[in-house]
């Protein structure tokens, strides 16, 4: 049994779908005049967000609410100056308020780990973003958001292109999509493809027009211009052309095929306005499915006497009362 | 057949066969029928998981007496359980709830069997959040006592009093190949 | 002969047990059934005797950092862990880059009393690598400094790796490198490899070690200099130094315990214990350095002990500090490491950790051999013991230490400063 959600890599197929189907149901709470759910009543989730992210966290807040959970959101920017501290202070604080559940972003890779597992605090963690390491809630309501429009994604191919070297979220959706038995092909130019990634569970291109052939779902991610400062690409020019995705490649992708960004977007940069308004585009749609899918997360870790997920799935006849 | 322990399971004997579960259904139906004073305005819910093929067959029955359709869906009372917190968080069932919805429409409750009513206190509490039927009532294969809220079927099937050593478990052809009411003695052989 | 003790049964490095009688600062008898004569009479059946050890590469923290260690705790740190003998590196506030600073801390180290505390000289003034540093001055002051290091800092300006180079000829010094290029490294955080592209983590790549050695060599050859390489860690870096020697460059280098036992694997947890400078490799960095130290391409263990306060190893790993305490539990991690797997022999250990760093800083009475009539600085351990890691236990005023709840062989028993007991069963006398 696993109590938090720090990767997701912690999730097995099993628990990947158990949240994907759960998220399924939960989304049709939206649709209700009464969009509440009685089950985390008493229950207190913690925003802790260290890094700005007002989409992020609207997100989380409303998941929590609709589960009639009580919610907090601590907003702490890390200074130089308090560096650790910050960090420990403010968890021993929130454990003194009785979070349940602490939903954790932060800028520095590994932070949800130090809080896991630090014994500063004995709720869930939930891993909301951590520097450039993962982001497991992105890559669940991505994958939730492919699914409804692809079907199973067993033998899917999702080409994901961008700045891989620094993006959680491309790393979350590698381990997730191949959990769930897709084909990932990673497209960067070499500088934002980090060492090592050639034992990545995904392919790996230089060239987005091959890697777009055939591809199910393409999932543009944001690619900072600071970069160019520090010399990862030349110019804004040089990277849209090479990488960035606009009508002409965009048309050359299956009649199906879906288009992705986790937000924000660079328009104009990595993704054309035309493209991000396209009718193929779900851009929209990921920021909705956001909340079915945080609210499956929370309704797992929290809504029973432990965690459903990290289990190994019995089929148990539950007996009618 | 053994249990998951490796003992024998304790003895299940059928207290209802297929024809009498047939029977009760087109009863129930007509009951439905004299009470509402025909189909209109009737919308049947199943609670999952044996409650929803019930529903289903209760709908067809009502719907070929009356010659109408009858809406039928489902309704999950998963996160409305009083007992959440005793057990892992559970995967939930389908909710579908027919497109004319549920808004001053007599709805009827479908479910397998009727035990201590908690089931039914959260299949109200989630009807309340869906929308605000005209009326509720509920219809039960098996009614099989021991109530701990007050709470009561409109329509049963069969009361089968029972102890609380002994289980009971409805098969339906739907879900499990054939259609039976079991009664366990609760006694190992 | 008060004062004075006789080891009766040691190994001397390994070999025949034998007695070894420690009077008036030397090594006074070396033999079978020696008398006491007055002597404190240890039984010392089954122990090795080493010559205390010497570390050239050690952070006392003081002056400024008093809250993590002072020269009188880290001292005390050495003795329990078998040394007679370290270097005290010169980042400290103020930097040790006069003699001013230089003749405090090796004051400190001798009212201390607890083992020699040879102050390391900074190369550059304030480590900023720009200006030299006054090094004829704290080679002329009373801590004598003969080692001169940037260490936490790379002199990365080739022309002032030149110069210094060049200049600490006049009096026999030596510039000891912390092989980092800057740029190759901003905000890096663990080694550049498959585990930090997995973690997130920003990384330190192998090629900014060494090149900097590499250039570091070719220079030394060039101006005819001594050179030494702190913290060797990689596999590249030792095979650059072992071309350097075959050329007959003289160049020297040292490894740190938890490179030679320690993969970035472990990074993993995202435990900052683990968060170090230079970073924890690969298995194969691994494999290559104990191999380099096995065949004397790398001269000497060095434990870079790098005290730090809780507060700045209590947080996330982007947050902590770089760096691991060591001097207590270096001989462990050696025998573990080396000793264990067959790659160094006791004699092999003692040359690794006393004879070859005394050595290099010029240390006339340590690392000499365990004959009679040369000074007493011997190490006593128990090479069978097996004892469980206790934080709590240590000596040292910090706790950061990677090697917490974990198992490690070859305990210190006793050590002797020139005859004078200073530890013993890890505590200082």
């Amino acid at each position: 049994m696993i109590t938090h959600l720090l990767s997701a890599a912690d999730l097995t197929r099993d628990d990947a779908l158990l949240v994907l189907d759960t998220a399924d149901e939960l989304a049709l709470v939206a649709d209700r005049p009464v969009k509440k759910l009685p089950t985390l009543r008493g229950r207190t989730v913690v925003n802790l967000f260290f890094e700005d992210s007002t989409r992020t966290r609207i997100s989380f807040e409303a998941a929590a609410k609709r589960l009639s959970a009580d919610v907090i959101n601590f907003s702490a920017k890390g200074s130089s100056v308090s560096k650790g501290e910050t960090l420990k202070d403010t968890a021993l604080t929130l454990e003194a308020m009785g979070a349940d559940a602490v939903v954790i972003r932060h800028g520095a890779s590994g932070a949800p780990h130090t809080l896991a597992h630090s014994g500063w605090i004995n709720g869930s963690v939930i891993n909301a973003g951590d520097g450039t390491h993962e982001h497991p809630t992105q890559a669940l309501l991505d994958a939730f958001t492919m699914r409804r429009h692809l079907g199973s994604l067993e033998g899917r191919r999702v080409t994901i292109v961008g700045d891989v070297l620094h993006s959680r979220v491309a790393r979350s959706n590698v381990l997730l999509l191949a959990t769930l038995g897709a084909e990932v092909t990673l497209v960067a130019p070499p500088t934002l493809l980090p060492v090592g990634v050639e034992q990545w569970p995904c392919a790996q291109s230089y060239d987005l027009d091959g890697a777009l052939v055939g591809a199910d779902a393409v999932m543009m991610l944001r690619v900072q211009l600071e970069r160019m400062n520090a010399a990862f690409f030349p110019s804004a020019r040089e990277y849209s052309r090479r990488y960035g995705l606009d009508a002409d490649r965009m048309a050359t992708l299956p009649e199906h095929a879906i288009v992705m960004h986790p937000g924000p977007m660079n328009r104009g940069l990595e993704i054309t306005a035309q493209v991000a308004d396209s009718p193929r585009s779900v851009i929209v749609e990921q920021v909705t499915n956001g909340v079915s899918v945080r609210m499956a997360v929370l309704y797992l870790l929290l809504g029973g006497s432990a965690s459903a997920l990290g289990q190994a799935t019995d089929a148990v006849e539950d007996v009618a009362s | 057949m053994t249990t998951s322990t490796g003992e024998p399971a304790p003895q299940m004997r059928a207290v209802l066969e297929a024809e009498d579960i047939q029977r009760a259904l087109t009863r129930i139906a007509h009951e439905v029928l004299e009470r509402n004073r025909g189909s209109d305005a009737l919308v049947l819910l199943g609670i999952p998981t044996r409650g929803v093929p019930l529903a289903h067959r209760l709908a067809e029955r009502i719907g070929s007496v009356e010659g109408a359709h009858v809406p039928c869906g489902s309704l999950d009372i998963t996160m409305y359980r009083d007992d959440l917190r005793l057990k892992p968080a559970r995967g939930l069932e389908r909710t579908e709830l027919p497109p004319e919805g549920i808004d001053d429409a007599v709805v009827v409750l479908v479910d397998d069997v009727l035990y201590s009513g908690r089931t039914i206190r959260a299949a109200l509490d989630a009807l309340g959040d869906l929308g605000r039927p005209r009326a509720v009532q509920l219809a039960v294969l098996v009614d099989r006592g021991h109530r701990e809220l007050p709470i009561r079927a409109d329509y049963v099937g069969k009361n089968l009093p029972t102890s609380q050593r002994e289980t009971v478990r409805v098969l339906l052809h739907e879900l499990d190949g054939r259609d039976a009411v079991l009664l366990s003695n609760g006694e190992r052989p | 002969m008060s004062g004075s003790f006789l080891l009766r049964g040691v190994r001397p490095l390994g070999g025949e047990p034998t007695d070894l009688l420690l009077a008036d600062g030397v090594v006074a008898g070396a033999g079978p059934d020696l008398d006491a004569a007055g002597a404190e009479v240890i039984e010392a059946g089954g122990l090795v005797a080493l010559p205390g050890l010497v570390d050239l590469h050690t952070h006392l923290r003081e002056p400024g950092r008093e809250d993590a260690e002072t020269v009188r705790s880290g001292s005390a740190a050495a003795a329990v862990g078998g040394f007679t003998a370290v270097h005290a590196m010169a980042n400290t506030d103020p930097v040790a880059d006069t003699a001013g600073v230089v003749e405090q801390v090796w004051h400190l180290g001798r009212t201390a009393g607890y083992c020699d505390v040879h102050p390391v000289g900074a190369v550059t003034v304030g480590l900023a690598g720009r200006e030299l540093a006054e090094l004829g001055a704290m080679a002329d002051s009373a801590a004598r400094v003969r080692v001169f290091s940037d260490d936490g800092r790379c002199v990365s300006d080739a022309v002032m790796m030149r110069r210094a180079l060049e200049y600490v000829k006049a009096f026999d010094g030596v510039v000891a490198q912390h092989a980092q290029e800057p740029r190759l490294t901003e905000d890096a955080q663990m080694n550049e490899g498959p585990v930090s592209g997995a973690l997130g983590l920003r990384g330190w790549p192998a090629v900014a070690e060494e090149a900097i050695i590499a250039r570091d060599v070719l220079l030394a050859g060039h101006v005819g200099s001594r050179l030494h390489v702190c913290h060797v860690s990689t596999a590249g870096s030792v095979e650059i130094i072992r071309w350097a020697k075959g050329k007959g460059i003289d160049v020297t280098a040292e490894v740190t315990p938890h490179h030679l036992l320690l993969t970035d694997e472990l990074v993993r947890s995202y435990d900052p214990r683990l968060k170090v400078n230079p970073p924890l490799r690969s298995a194969d960095d691994v494999e290559a350095v104990r191999r380099g130290l096995a065949d004397g391409t790398i001269d000497c263990v060095a434990t870079d002990h790098a005290p730090h306060a809780v507060e700045d190893k209590d947080c996330e790993w982007a947050s902590a500090a770089f760096g691991m305490i060591g001097l207590e539990t270096a001989l462990g991690v050696v025998a573990e490491a080396m000793v264990g797997t067959g790659l160094l022999d006791w004699a092999g250990v003692a040359d690794r950790m006393a004879v070859r760093a005394a050595r290099i800083g010029r240390l006339a009475g340590q690392g000499r051999p365990l004959a009679a009539g040369e000074p007493a600085n011997v190490v006593l351990v128990d090479a069978d013991a097996r004892a469980v890691v206790d934080p709590a236990a240590l000596v040292s005023r910090s706790r950061n230490t990677p090697y917490a709840g974990t198992v490690l062989p070859a305990r210190p028993v006793a050590t002797f400063l020139r005859g004078r007991l200073t530890a013993r069963d890890g505590a200082v006398v």
